[in-house]
């Protein structure tokens, strides 16, 4: 039996690449409670090697991309003297949180070639499948909605953000915000050399309301018929509880 | 204190909240007003989305109004006939609205469409309330401090047919008049998201020449039932409402509301009138430039396919 197993270590590394990805995150799920006011999220890992060091330093690129939504963005033009919504596009899928943390410049740490082929960048991350013939600039309104989303700080760029120590041991922290959608939140680790992906890994961070909050929101979605009178009751009832305590305090 | 709300998705203050809830509560007091008007532009401001500030602000006014109407029904300054008649017409218009507020929302310019009416009516109402309280003010100080003569003027309201009479209002006119004026306060609030109360109480003074005094609590009596309507289509059909929200906001606004109706019983008719018009005309004046000057983002976001 022993045996066995030296002879399967041996084969393994040679079948798997020369480095692989070892991973850590300081957690897996992330709760949103009553109190929940954003959230830091630490990756960190190891890189597995069976070979020694390579002159050419490795870099390392993290991905966080939160669930997509069509987005309609709208542009305001003056008319009339006042600024009114005109041209509008559709973007079919847009990440609601992107977060690209790296270890040095971005052209420095993967060639165009490999971040095309996978879309690591917050602009591939959005796609639109393209704009109504009337609006010749469609670029303006995927640029937009970076911006804002980026003002927001939804959407992150964390160049240099990653530390790497002797070519083996990373971690970076993720700022999350508390205005975070709920959802699967996939987290993907690039291991590069020369801008050539060498290795990559990929997991899962699971983002989802718990407790009071979990309650609320799948009460308001699949009754909210009791949802909406739950609410005028409780309306209702604060409405007299004041009437009635002030009475009181001024009789007594 | 962070709180985290369900249902708008983000992450506020409480405290920031009750503070809210409280201002614009003294305000709904005093003047009989919803304060839907204040309030959804202030939650704008500190990033809830407008689907969700729309929603919760009305449930939030049932609460407050509820709280006013009580404090009005024990001093006897509700006319509960001329408010069911007005709820009557509230709710039809109310159910009107909705239906132009879901076809300019298809069309990408409810927001336009929300921020005119504002501005139109706001404008509208704010200048006439502060000139005609101007003059009343004035006529006041020339008189010597009697009240001038009430005349009773015959308009067209009085020529119409179903007469009724409004012992409380001391008023024996048609019942259309009030069915039309709570039609249309019906359907702006549920365009704009508000009560309707600052349309409703001049509305109700100039147009159905109701005594002031009773004009406060009858207005928070029909706003009642026309918030409750209007927080149940929302809760049902956008899934908008944020209790959450709600109860930090109603917290501070039922306590307000009680402290407002004290102040407002305190204070000259005429005083109060001014003091709203000044109000209502500075929210005007700020929704107006938004819509004049260049804003510094030109794009927004918003979800597709309704939701």
């Amino acid at each position: 039996m022993r045996h066995w197993i030296l002879i399967l270590a041996l084969v393994l590394p040679s079948l798997a690449a020369a480095e692989e990805v070892v991973l850590g995150l300081s957690r897996d799920t992330v709760s949103i409670t009553t109190s929940f006011d954003g959230s830091d999220i630490l990756i960190f890992g190891a890189v597995k090697r069976e070979e020694p060091i390579r002159e050419q330093p490795l870099e390392v690129l993290i991905t966080v991309e939160g669930p997509s939504h069509p987005v309609v963005v709208r542009r305001k033009e003056r008319r009339l003297g006042i600024w009114v919504n005109t041209d509008s596009v559709e973007v079919d899928a847009a990440p609601s949180f992107y977060a690209v943390a790296t270890t040095g410049p971005m052209q420095q740490v993967m060639s165009q070639t490999e971040i095309q082929r996978h879309n690591v960048t917050i602009d591939r991350a959005i796609r639109s499948v393209g704009a109504p013939m009337n609006i010749s600039n469609s670029q303006d309104f995927t640029d937009a909605v970076i911006r804002i989303r980026e003002r927001k700080g939804l959407y992150q760029m964390l160049e240099g953000q990653v530390s790497l120590d002797q070519q083996t041991l990373f971690r970076t922290a993720i700022d999350l915000p508390a205005n975070l959608t709920e959802g699967v939140y996939v987290t993907r680790i690039f291991l590069t050399r020369g801008g050539a992906v060498v290795s990559s890994h990929e997991t899962e961070i699971d983002v989802r309301k718990v407790g009071l909050e979990r309650f609320l929101f799948k009460l308001s979605r699949e009754q909210p018929m009791v949802y909406g009178i739950m609410a005028l009751a409780i309306a209702i009832a604060a409405g007299w509880g004041a009437s009635t305590a002030f009475r009181m305090m001024r009789n007594g | 204190m962070q709180i985290y709300l369900p249902i708008a998705e983000i992450s506020v203050n409480a405290f920031l909240l009750l503070g809210l809830g409280g201002l614009v509560g003294v305000l709904s007091g005093m003047f009989g007003v919803g304060g839907g008007f204040l309030m959804t532009p202030l939650l704008f401001f500190i990033g809830i989305p407008p689907a969700v500030a729309v929603a919760t602000e009305a449930n939030q006014i049932v609460a407050s109004s509820f709280s006013g109407v009580l404090a009005h029904l024990r001093r006897k300054t509700v006319d509960l006939k001329m408010g069911v008649i007005l709820q009557v017409g509230g709710l039809l218009g109310a159910a009107l609205g909705v239906v132009v507020f879901n076809y300019l929302r298809g069309l990408g310019q409810v927001d336009l469409l929300v921020k005119l009416c504002y501005v139109v009516f706001l404008g509208i109402v704010g200048g006439l309330m502060f000139v005609e309280s101007l003059n009343a003010i004035r006529k006041l100080r020339k008189s010597g401090g009697t009240p001038p003569k009430k005349r009773r003027q015959r308009t067209w309201v009085h020529t119409l047919p179903f007469k009724m009479r409004f012992r409380t209002s001391g008023l024996y006119i048609s019942v259309i008049p009030p069915i039309l004026v709570g039609m249309a306060v019906g359907v702006l609030a549920a365009i704009m998201g508000v009560g309707g109360g600052f349309i409703m109480v001049p509305a109700m003074i100039y147009i159905l020449g109701m005594p002031t005094k009773v004009v406060v609590g009858t207005s928070l009596f029909q706003i009642i039932l026309v918030t409750a309507f209007t927080t149940m289509l929302h809760a049902t059909t956008n899934f908008t409402v944020d209790i959450v929200l709600a109860v930090l906001l109603l917290i501070g606004g039922v306590i307000g509301a009680q402290i407002g109706t004290r102040i407002g019983v305190r204070m000259k008719a005429e005083q109060l009138r001014i003091l709203l018009a000044v109000m209502v005309l500075a929210v005007c004046g700020k929704l107006a430039l938004d819509l004049l000057l260049q804003p510094s983002e030109l794009y927004s976001l918003g979800a597709a396919g309704g939701h």
